[in-house]
C-alpha cells in the first residue's frame, strides 16, 4: 500500500487510505441491538470522491453503519461527521446535515402519495427553499438522466421496481448531496432490473459523487469502487482495491465469504 | 300524525342536529389530530399526555361529559362562551358547550382513528421524508399525515355517524335537537311509534349517506403501495 504512488496510480488500484481530504469520518462507532454488538468499534474514512462498496454477509452491520451515517441509526459512542461537521442531535441542524446526505432504500421509500414528479420536488422546495418552476425543471432534468421523464406524472406504484429506485436516486440527487448512501439499492429488484439502476449509480461514480454503496452485487464493486470494505460481525476486517480484495483476500472471513459467492 | 308534523318543526330540530354534529365534528378533527400527534409524537410526556386523555374521555360516558360541561364548567365555575347579556344567551351558552362537551369526547376517538391510519404508513416513508432533510414537523405535514388520513379515512366515518347520533345526548343539557323534540311530542301527542319512526328516519337519512360517502373516499383516496 505504502508503494503506491497517487500520482501515477490508476484509479482501479487507488488506495487513498486515509482520504486526504475526507467526506465522511466514522471514528471508534459502536452500537448495540439488544445483547447483539452491531457495530464493534468502527473506523472508516471516506474522502471526497471516493466510492466505498461495503461487503459482507447478512448481519454483519452494514446496513446499519450506512444508516448511522445520517443518524437514522443512533450510535452509543464514537463519531461520525461529514465535511468536518459532526453529526447533531435530532432536530434542525440534524434535518439540514441531512439534506446535504443522499440515502438510497432498498425498498425505494418514494413517497406513495405523491406523483414521480413531486418526489422529486418535494425536497428542493420545502428544504431549498427552490421556487415551483425552478424545481419543476430541475426535476425534469433529472428524471430525464436517469431515464424515467415519461413517468413523472404517475404514482410510485405504477412504475417497476427498477423505475421506483431510479426515481429515487434522482430524488436524493435534487437536493445537491454531497455524499450518497446506499442501502442494497438492488437488493429487492427483480434480476432483469438490476442492472439499469447500477447503470446510473455507474454513471454518477464517473462524475465524481462521493458514495457508500452497501451491496452484494460485486460487479458493481469491482467496476466503480475505488476501495471495497469487507465486514463480518460488526466489525471491518479488511478493506483493500477490489482488486486486491476480489483476487487477494486476506483475512479468513474474507476468503470464506468470496468462496461462497463467487462459486456460481 | 300529519297534524303533529305540522304543529311541530322537526326540520329544525334536525337542523340543530345538523349544526351540533358539523360543529362538534370539526373540532373533534383537529384536537384529534393533534392527539394522534402527540401520541406518536418522540417526546414521551407528550405521548403519555395523549394517551392519558384517551384512555379518560373516551371511558367516560358522553352524558357525564355533557352535564359536567354545562353544568360543571359553564355554570359553577362561571365559564360562559356567550355574551350574557345577549337575550339568547341561556340557549346559546348549552349549545356550545355541547359543541365542546362533543369534540372533546369523540377527538379521543378521532385520535384512535388517526393512529390506526398512522400505522399504515410504512416506516421507511419516515425514513425517506427524514433523509431529504425534511424537519420532523415537515416530514408529518408532508408525508406522514396525508397517508395516514387516507388510511384513516374509514374509521372516521365511523366516528362520524357515532358522533351526529350522540348529539341526541345534547338534550340532557336542553338543546332543542331532534330527539329533544321526539320526547316534546311523546310527551305532549302521543307515544305512537309513528312517532319514533320518523325521528329514526331522520337520523338514517343523515347517517346513511355519510357512511357510503366514506367509503367511496376511501377507495378513492387510499394509497396504492
Amino acid at each position: 500500500m505504502d508503494d503506491v504512488n497517487p500520482d501515477t496510480a490508476a484509479p482501479s488500484d487507488r488506495t487513498p487510505d486515509p482520504p486526504r481530504d475526507p467526506m465522511v469520518v466514522i471514528d471508534g462507532v459502536n452500537k448495540h441491538f439488544g445483547d447483539l454488538h452491531v457495530l464493534r468499534d468502527i473506523n472508516l474514512t471516506v474522502g471526497k470522491g471516493e466510492v466505498v462498496v461495503v461487503l459482507g454477509p447478512s448481519g454483519s452491520g452494514k446496513s446499519t453503519l450506512c444508516r448511522a451515517i445520517n443518524r437514522l441509526e443512533t450510535i452509543e459512542s464514537g463519531t461520525i461527521s461529514i465535511d468536518g461537521t459532526a453529526l447533531p442531535e435530532e432536530g434542525k441542524p440534524l434535518a439540514q446535515l441531512r439534506a446535504d446526505v443522499g440515502m438510497v432504500f432498498q425498498s425505494f421509500n418514494l413517497f406513495a402519495h405523491k406523483t414521480i414528479r413531486d418526489n422529486v420536488t418535494l425536497g428542493p422546495m420545502k428544504v431549498r427553499k427552490k421556487s415551483k418552476s425552478d424545481a419543476d425543471q430541475q426535476a425534469t432534468d433529472l428524471l430525464k438522466r436517469v431515464g424515467v421523464e415519461a413517468q413523472a406524472d404517475k404514482y410510485p406504484a405504477q412504475l417497476s421496481g427498477g423505475q421506483q429506485q431510479r426515481v429515487a436516486i434522482a430524488r436524493s440527487l435534487a437536493m445537491g448531496p454531497k455524499v450518497m448512501l446506499f442501502d442494497e439499492p438492488t437488493s429487492a429488484l427483480d434480476p432483469e432490473m438490476v442492472n439499469e439502476v447500477l447503470d446510473v449509480m455507474v454513471g454518477l461514480a464517473k462524475e465524481g459523487m462521493t458514495m457508500i454503496v452497501v451491496t452484494h452485487e460485486m460487479g458493481f464493486a469491482r467496476k466503480a469502487a475505488d476501495r471495497v470494505v469487507f465486514m463480518a460481525d460488526g466489525q471491518i476486517v479488511e478493506v483493500g482495491t477490489p482488486q486486491e480484495f476480489f483476487t487477494h483476500p486476506k483475512s479468513e472471513r474474507a476468503k470464506d465469504f468470496l468462496g461462497k459467492i463467487l462459486t456460481h | 300524525m300529519l297534524d303533529i308534523l305540522e304543529k311541530y318543526n322537526i326540520l329544525e330540530a334536525f337542523w340543530m342536529t345538523i349544526r351540533l354534529t358539523f360543529f362538534s365534528a370539526i373540532g373533534a378533527l383537529v384536537i384529534g389530530t393533534v392527539l394522534a400527534i402527540m401520541r406518536v409524537s418522540p417526546v414521551a410526556v407528550l405521548r403519555r399526555l395523549g394517551a392519558f386523555y384517551v384512555n379518560i374521555v373516551r371511558n367516560t360516558p358522553l352524558t357525564l361529559i355533557m352535564f359536567f360541561s354545562l353544568a360543571g364548567v359553564g355554570i359553577v365555575l362561571e365559564v360562559s362562551l356567550v355574551d350574557p347579556s345577549s337575550p339568547t344567551s341561556l340557549r346559546d351558552n348549552a349549545i356550545r358547550w355541547a359543541i365542546v362537551a362533543l369534540a372533546v369526547y369523540h377527538a379521543a376517538f378521532v385520535c384512535e382513528a388517526i393512529r390506526s391510519g398512522f400505522n399504515t404508513v410504512p416506516l421507511g416513508q419516515a425514513e425517506a421524508a427524514r433523509s431529504i432533510g425534511l424537519t420532523f414537523g415537515q416530514s408529518l405535514r408532508e408525508v406522514i399525515l396525508p397517508q395516514a388520513f387516507r388510511g384513516a379515512i374509514a374509521p372516521l366515518g365511523s366516528v362520524l355517524i357515532a358522533l351526529t347520533k350522540n348529539t341526541t345526548v345534547a338534550s340532557v343539557i336542553g338543546v332543542a335537537e331532534a330527539s329533544a323534540l321526539m320526547k316534546v311530542i311523546i310527551e305532549n301527542e302521543t307515544a305512537s311509534v309513528a312517532v319514533f319512526l320518523v325521528f329514526a328516519l331522520g337520523f338514517v337519512i343523515l347517517t346513511l349517506p355519510v357512511g357510503v360517502f366514506f367509503t367511496s373516499l376511501s377507495r378513492r383516496l387510499a394509497v396504492k403501495r
